[in-house]
């Protein structure tokens, strides 16, 4: 029997990969949030992409959930310091959703049920970046987790992944959301540690 | 007419920023009603602390803390008022 331990090499232990700097691995999923938890019946559930001229994308959850439906295996980073890795989420892709939707503008504001803002450039939510998830780890989403249904853009610290989600508008410009505007990063990358203003 | 810097206003604000925020009140933006910060209600996550109204749920102020950093937000009061000692 032998035993090979790290201790060997002469090196401390080691920090994994997936971790961007100053976070730490969690294996439960704390819940934040910034106020009541809106109870969003699916039947009264909606969701729209507004674009500058005024046209309007409309889902209701029958017709949300007859689009193409996509596994998702991600990690997540929370500005809060904790990560948590492989979460398994269902939803559809942004992609998906504005496939018929034309615009000249870059910049997308995302509305919740409950009030709730977050601003992402649009980039960041096509090419395989961001879903509109109602399902994690095999289980409807719960409405303390955002559900029926949450936006999902794990490559952006978890604020900007807003829960209860009902819809897209496009900007002309950056705006930021409700805590970029309070002393968060309109940005927000975990690798550059986008944090704060 | 001429203005001053913020420097002017410095110790006027350094005053008041000091009052006793449950006694003082606020106005909100949402809904117009004037009340006692105390009876606002308050919701704690870990991205930060916020304020709401209790009559409209509206966001009044927030508090996000971060190390030697703070941020404080009046986004839905439109005035505070601070009873002077
Ligand atoms: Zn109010």
């Amino acid at each position: 029997m032998s035993f090979i331990t790290r201790g060997f090499s002469g090196r401390s232990r080691e920090r994994d990969e997936r971790l961007p700097p100053g976070q730490t691995l969690v294996h439960d999923f704390p819940v934040l949030s910034a106020g009541p938890t809106p109870e969003v019946d699916t039947a009264e559930w909606e969701f729209s992409i507004v674009t500058e001229t005024g046209g309007e994308h409309r889902w209701n959850w029958d017709e949300f959930m007859a689009l193409e439906i996509e596994e998702i295996e991600t990690d997540i980073h929370c500005v809060t310091h904790w990560s948590k890795l492989g979460t398994r989420w269902r939803g559809v892709s942004l992609d998906t959703l504005f496939e018929d939707v034309e615009t000249q503008y870059d910049f997308v504001m995302a509305h919740s049920y409950g009030g709730y803002t977050t601003n992402v450039p649009l980039d960041e939510l096509l090419d395989g970046k961001a879903w509109i998830a109602f399902e994690f780890d095999g289980e409807p989403l719960d409405p303390e987790h955002g559900g029926p249904a949450r936006l999902i853009v794990p490559h952006l610290y978890f604020w900007k992944s807003a829960k209860w989600v009902r819809g897209l508008v496009m900007q002309g410009e950056d705006e930021p959301g409700f805590w970029e505007q309070n002393g968060y990063h309109l940005h927000g990358d975990p690798w550059k540690e986008e944090r704060y203003w | 007419m001429q203005h001053l810097d913020g420097n002017a206003v410095a110790g006027q604000l350094a005053d008041y920023f000091s009052f006793d925020v449950t006694a003082a009140t606020a106005r909100c933006n949402g809904c117009g009603s004037i009340a006692e910060f105390a009876r606002a209600m308050v919701y704690r996550s870990g991205a930060g602390t916020v304020v709401r109204c209790g009559s409209c749920d509206q966001v009044l102020a927030t508090i996000v803390e971060a190390g030697d950093r703070a941020w404080i937000g009046f986004s839905g009061v439109s005035a505070i008022e601070v009873r002077r000692g």
